[in-house]
């Protein structure tokens, strides 16, 4: 029988580790390596890397073997939805002010949810709004504009 | 008496009108962030560390120190009134507290877990004023070598006892080391994994790591789930236990706190751990064990007392050490660092208004979290009821608004993204994020303390095993790894 590799989850927790180990070794070749007694910048997470690599190596395996799935659905969705919205925020807080870009967080991080009702979403858009200008800009005195630009 | 005239420091300073009013204002807080369902302690200070950031350095870890324990405490009510625990420390109280709930009796288990954390608090604020100089003392024998082991010794048990797998748990400490590493090297002068981008020679800031891995993987995990949650919606009547709850709770009280003062100072075992070992034991000690999972009181304070007191104790390492046991820990390290604090043994020299401050914060703010719960426990049940859909944009948009307001610079909040992207993934590859936490703010101390250690014993590695303390840490970790592997550990592990 072969294994089904699909959505397999220690073998894809397996590969991520592999693989962001490995990176850490290969990015970490332009560091000096030092000796153990003078360790230079490059030890550590060369060491690292590797031990990383090996975890991997045998999460991977172990999935290999046992073909547990990942439970439940992955929520690409509103993972999507969220990390739009988050970078929405710091694309806008520069450029359009914190009014804008926190209406614009709350509308689009709203989008990630199950139902998203308009008005609903616009009412609390407004009232979040008001009590972060009134929080930070007010409050805590964080000095950035409200509407328009740092620059 | 030394030990009353730094606690009359601590009081001088904490009493003062300025602190009193921080403190206020974090259990406050942290109470009202902490109560709402699915936001952790650990999201609650990410969340609102930077409202802190630019205070200065006693007031503001006297109100972190207040949102942390507010929101250990506003926890206890959502395990009660809702069955989904905000954190796992609280999932023990979830089992007989929602119980009671929905026998009508709501009332005399919130009263019961303010009352239990209240004590189990006290006992253990006492216990840091008690310990602390002791272990201050003898800490200021360490040299690198211990520290390296001792960190070691952190990092493994924290990967080690967390729920989940352990070989995963590991390469969690690792990676977040990993992370830990990026920025510039303070012995070399050298820029790593920085990708030439120049806001990331700084390093990845820790609220960085702590929102994206807590709550933004936190939040897409909860909304692709499609349980409904369960509210007990019923009116609060009654508040006060009767006689017979308070005599009934009493002993698992004192147990309770017993057990979890001493898992607290334990590195990675923490709370969630105490909880629920001493819930186990009351149901094996009790006449009728039947009772257990039907709303027995003793279920409810026991696990609330431990967990109280396990968070306070934790403060011990962390504070007089400078090793944090859990990744709560670790982010008030974390903070503590970005005020320019270096926790260590040396804190209590240098700083006395700062630990003893704290600690006599600790007894006020355990104080007010009674009478803030208590009265207005009507409150916080309204607070229940906030659906999920109005509650998850608003914590996004105050954790982009944190992460902005510490660096104002927008890359925090793009990495914030990244790092949310990656968190969520290993959440669902079912690797525990506290780990990494942890790891990510060990790595630099456990960096700079190797170093030194093996350059002083001239590159020889034995020097861990040679001296005497930091031998009994690296074979307190063997000793940890080896029983990892034993089934029995395993199941264990497994049943929380």
């Amino acid at each position: 029988v072969k294994p089904d590799l699909r959505n397999n989850r220690d073998l894809i927790a397996g590969l991520l580790f592999i693989v962001l180990g490995g990176l850490s070794v290969i990015l970490a070749r332009d560091y000096p390596f030092g000796t153990t007694m003078r360790m230079g910048p490059g030890y550590f997470p060369t060491v690292l890397g590797g031990i990383l690599l090996l975890f991997g190596a045998y999460v991977l395996l172990r999935g290999l073997r046992t073909g547990e799935k990942v439970k439940g659905e992955w929520g690409w969705r509103p993972l999507a939805w969220i990390t739009l919205s988050i970078v929405l925020f710091g694309f806008l807080l520069d450029r359009a002010g914190m009014v804008p870009a926190t209406v614009v967080t709350l509308l689009v991080a709203a989008a990630a949810g199950r139902e998203f009702r308009f008005k609903e979403v616009l009412l609390l858009a407004i009232v979040m709004t008001a009590f972060s200008v009134a929080v930070f800009s007010y409050g805590l005195k964080l000095p950035y504009p409200l509407i328009g630009s740092y620059y | 008496m030394e030990l009353l005239s730094n606690l009359a420091l601590g009081f001088g300073v904490a009493f003062s009108l300025q602190n009193l009013a921080y403190c206020f204002i974090g259990v406050a807080l942290g109470t009202l962030i902490g109560v709402l369902p699915g936001v952790g302690p650990l999201v609650t200070i990410a969340m609102l560390f930077p409202i802190t950031f630019h205070l200065p350095a006693v007031p503001a870890i006297i109100m972190l120190a207040g949102i942390f324990y507010g929101a250990q405490y506003g926890g206890s009510t959502t395990s009660i009134l809702v069955n989904l625990p905000g954190e796992t420390a609280s999932a023990v109280t979830c089992i007989d507290g929602y119980q009671m709930a929905r026998r009508g009796r709501a009332g005399p288990a919130l009263a019961t877990a303010a009352l239990a954390s209240f004590f189990a608090g006290c006992v253990g604020t006492l216990l840091i004023a008690l310990a602390g100089p002791t272990l201050g003392e003898w800490a200021l024998r360490f040299g690198a070598a211990e520290y390296t082991s001792l960190m070691l010794m952190a990092l493994v048990a924290s990967a080690v006892m967390t729920q989940g797998d352990a070989v995963k748990g590991l390469a969690m400490v690792v990676l977040g080391l990993l992370i830990g590493v990026v920025g510039v090297d303070v012995n070399s002068g050298m820029a790593r994994y920085s990708f030439g981008v120049p806001e990331l020679t700084d390093g990845v800031g820790f609220t960085v790591v702590a929102v994206g891995l807590f709550a933004v993987a936190e939040i897409v995990a909860n909304l692709e789930s499609r349980e409904p949650r369960e509210v007990y919606t019923g009116r609060l009547t009654g508040l006060m236990p009767t006689a017979r709850d308070l005599k009934d709770a009493a002993w698992p009280t004192v147990r309770g706190t017993a057990m979890g003062a001493c898992f607290g100072v334990l590195p990675g075992t923490g709370p969630a751990l105490s909880s629920f070992a001493t819930y186990m034991l009351e149901k094996k000690i009790a006449k009728d064990p039947a009772r257990f999972g039907r709303g027995a009181i003793e279920g409810v304070a026991a696990p609330e007392a431990a967990n109280n007191a396990a968070a306070q104790t934790a403060f011990i390492p962390m504070l007089t050490l400078g090793i944090p046991a859990t990744a709560t820990m670790a982010l008030m390290l974390a903070a503590l660092t970005l005020q320019g604090i270096a926790t260590g043994p040396q804190v209590m020299h240098d700083k006395p208004d700062l630990f003893w401050g704290l600690i006599a914060s600790m007894w006020i703010g355990n104080g007010l979290l009674v009478i803030l719960n208590l009265p207005l426990v009507g409150l916080w049940v309204r607070l229940l009821t906030v659906p999920y859909r109005w509650l998850f944009p608003s914590i996004i948009l105050f954790c982009c608004i944190g992460n902005y307001s510490v660096s104002n610079n927008p890359f925090d909040v793009y990495l914030c993204a990244v790092i949310g992207v990656l968190g969520y993934v290993l959440v669902k590859l079912e690797c525990e994020p506290a780990p990494l936490l942890l790891g990510y703010v060990l790595g630099p101390l456990l960096e700079e303390n190797l170093r030194r250690a093996l350059l002083i014993a001239r590159g020889d590695p034995t020097v861990f095993f040679t001296r005497p303390i930091s031998a009994a840490f690296m074979i307190a970790t063997v000793v940890i790894l080896v029983v990892m592997v034993a089934p029995a550990a395993r199941g264990m592990r497994r049943g929380t």
